[in-house]
């Protein structure tokens, strides 16, 4: 029964990694059901390896890592807490430096949300007055990026995208950080570091959102957005102050990572798949009556052609001289043809749905593994 | 020792962030000083932010900019308009002359302000954390002098702030002092380890127990009791079909995930056509 699970991958590493989640595994081989979701584990893991492997190497941008401070972890994570209930977007700025191909972030500080439709609010003066404090102070004032936290990952838009655009336009190596509170409710830290590619820096620059510049370009929803590794480091009085913690504090460990409860979190991504699903085909029906109605066009085109032809030919039969070429493109006005970035938008953000979904179930099965383990004993 | 007055109760990002202040100090500053910021209930004071304020301290005087102190609560408001300022910390084990007058200014701020101290040059080999809050002493009219009364100080979290301080936590056991974000999977198959390296001590004070060569306690078995009994008896059957229904469900979500993204690799494919 082991031939499945060296055949389906390639890689050595990734059949050390799962045997290194234990004995649990060759216990599963006697049900039947679990033969096949052993399988498809394999393959996430695997097909996860090589892609982050991949992606690292394969980052021809500025930036290959990205090292935060703890204290930037523990300010983001507040800042949700505190100020952003429900599917509230949070947003702050990142303040760092940047050494060789590193990105480190020192300290952060957020950004007051827009819900109360102040009218003197000015954000660049927020912006400039904390900036000046904070170098007070001896903070670090370069601006490397911002942050924002997503609901069940829906954080490809539009806005984000322009966004991103503008800083990576002016700092070079400007990241946004994505944090998903309700995947770290769950038990682990869910922070990610995103980057435009450079060619879709490319497009953004020439706002040709059009099929073609896309084509030009060979953007996929896939090459839109680069994920940058984290690392987190902690200075040596930090750590002690860690120590400290750990001794004092009264707070047990809780064990949320391993709750087998998956439905409602479940529910809700599937949810959001589903509604961005039927944008998208929606999209694709515009897209479909677009390229239609363009087809009808080219047909009525070459008719006009051929009967103008024709016409002409008939006059010149009877000597008469033969009517002047008509400016085709006033008489056939082409068709809008419809934004091909939202599709790719769209596109973006069931791909980022798909992988959390994945990496959700792949999480659950593990444990559902573990509890038949515990219970398997007695059975 | 008898504590009256309020619990100060302490966020991790506090800490941090006067850890951060303390290291990046201007040359020459012993110590650094600056606001707390948080709310206040009838018996407790949570301290969830705070910043550090620039100061000047020499031998007779001490200069602090309440301008900027001034400033940055302003814009700190903006962001988190529930918190106020509590008090103030300072660095440095001892409290000095120059903290009572930089005291009795934050006391024009705040009604009861509490000072926090923290011992960052770890002076007994630990980082001493304590709050004070200060009261009048001396006799009325004559010599009057203010005393600080230290106050029990706690920790506490949020649940997602647990998970970030967990994570930091294990940066402690790297050389370097660094930590990479694990993938899923082998977070799960890290808490399984975690479990059975528990279990392995249990099992090992249950041996010795047995053996005769520690004293049983009972509330320790009576927690014993407790966890053996929270594994749930089901009937073999019952519990099969339970985990591959399970199974079958987040299998199925897998398989429709992976449609949808062959669905819309296809569909990108078609259109570039």
């Amino acid at each position: 029964m082991s031939n499945p699970v060296l055949v389906s991958g390639g890689s050595v590493l990734c059949v050390q990694d799962l045997l290194s989640v234990g004995p649990l595994v060759p216990e599963s081989f006697r049900r039947s059901g679990s033969g096949v979701a052993l399988l498809v584990l394999v393959n996430m893991a695997l097909s996860r390896e090589p892609a982050a492997a991949a992606a690292a190497n394969s980052l021809d941008s500025a930036v290959k890592q990205i090292q935060i401070e703890g204290l930037v972890v523990l300010k983001i994570i507040k800042h949700y807490q505190e100020e952003g209930q429900g599917s509230e977007v949070v947003q702050g700025v990142l303040l760092g430096l940047v050494v060789d191909d590193r990105l480190e972030i020192t300290n952060c500080f957020p950004f007051p949300q827009h819900t109360e439709d102040d009218a003197d609010f000015d954000e660049v003066h927020y912006q400039m007055e904390m900036m000046r404090s904070l170098r007070h102070v001896n903070i670090d004032h370069l601006h490397v990026g911002w942050y924002q936290s997503t609901f069940y990952g829906s954080f490809v838009s539009r806005a984000l995208l322009d966004s991103q655009f503008s800083y990576q336009h002016a700092i070079e190596e400007s990241v946004v950080l994505v944090y998903d509170p309700i995947k770290t409710a769950q038990g682990s830290l869910s922070l990610k570091a995103y980057r435009l590619t450079p060619k879709l820096m490319e497009i953004c620059k020439e706002k040709d959102f059009s099929s073609e510049g896309l084509k030009k370009a060979n953007v996929g929803f896939e090459s839109m957005f680069e994920e940058v590794p984290i690392v987190i480091r902690n200075s040596h009085l930090i750590s002690v102050f860690l120590w400290e913690l750990e001794d004092k504090s009264t707070v047990a460990e809780k064990h949320e990572l391993l709750g087998l409860s998956s439905g409602s979190y479940l529910e809700k991504s599937l949810q959001m798949l589903m509604d961005r699903v039927d944008d998208m085909s929606q999209d694709i029906v515009k897209y479909n009556n677009y390229s239609r109605s363009l087809s009808k066009q080219q047909q009525q085109k070459h008719q006009y052609i051929q009967r103008r032809q024709q016409e002409n030919a008939q006059r010149q039969s009877r000597g008469e001289p033969p009517l002047p070429e008509e400016d085709l493109s006033k008489l056939f006005k082409p068709p809008q043809a419809p934004p091909r970035m939202d599709t790719l938008l769209i596109a973006g953000q069931i791909n980022t749905y798909c992988q959390t979904v994945k990496e959700f179930t792949a999480q659950n099965l593990g444990k559902l593994f573990m509890a038949e383990a515990l219970q398997g004993h007695g059975s | 020792m008898a504590v009256h007055g309020p619990v100060v109760k302490i966020h991790p990002v506090v800490l941090a962030s006067i850890a951060d202040s303390y290291e990046r100090r201007n040359e020459g500053a012993s110590r650094v000083i600056g606001t707390l910021l948080g709310t206040i209930d009838k018996h407790s004071v949570e301290v969830t932010n705070c910043f550090s304020v620039p100061h000047n301290e020499s031998e007779d005087e001490v200069a602090v900019d309440m301008e900027f102190a001034k400033n940055m609560y302003e814009l700190h408001k903006k962001v988190s308009p529930s918190e106020v300022i509590i008090g103030w910390y300072a660095t440095g084990y001892d409290i000095t002359e120059h903290s009572v007058l930089i005291h009795e200014y934050y006391s024009r701020e705040a009604q009861n302000p509490i000072h926090l101290t923290v011992d960052t040059a770890l002076q007994s080999n630990k980082m001493n954390i304590r709050a004070y809050v200060s009261a009048q002493m001396g006799v009325p009219g004559k010599t009057v002098g203010v005393m600080f009364t230290p106050l029990t100080v706690k920790y506490v979290y949020y649940d997602t702030e647990r998970i970030g301080v967990d994570l930091l936590q294990r940066t402690r056991a790297s050389p370097n002092r660094t930590n990479g974000l694990t993938s899923d999977l082998a977070q799960v198959g890290s808490a399984a380890g975690r479990i059975q390296e528990m279990l392995t001590t249990v099992l090992a004070y249950i041996e010795d127990v047995l053996s005769g060569k520690v004293m049983a306690d009972n509330s320790v078995g009576r927690y014993l009791m407790d966890l053996v009994n929270k594994v749930p008896k089901i009937p073999a059957e019952d519990f099969e079909s339970m985990l591959n229904s399970n199974i079958n469900d987040l299998l199925m979500v897998t398989y429709l995930a992976n449609l949808t993204q062959a669905q819309i690799a296809l569909n990108e494919k078609l259109v570039v056509l």
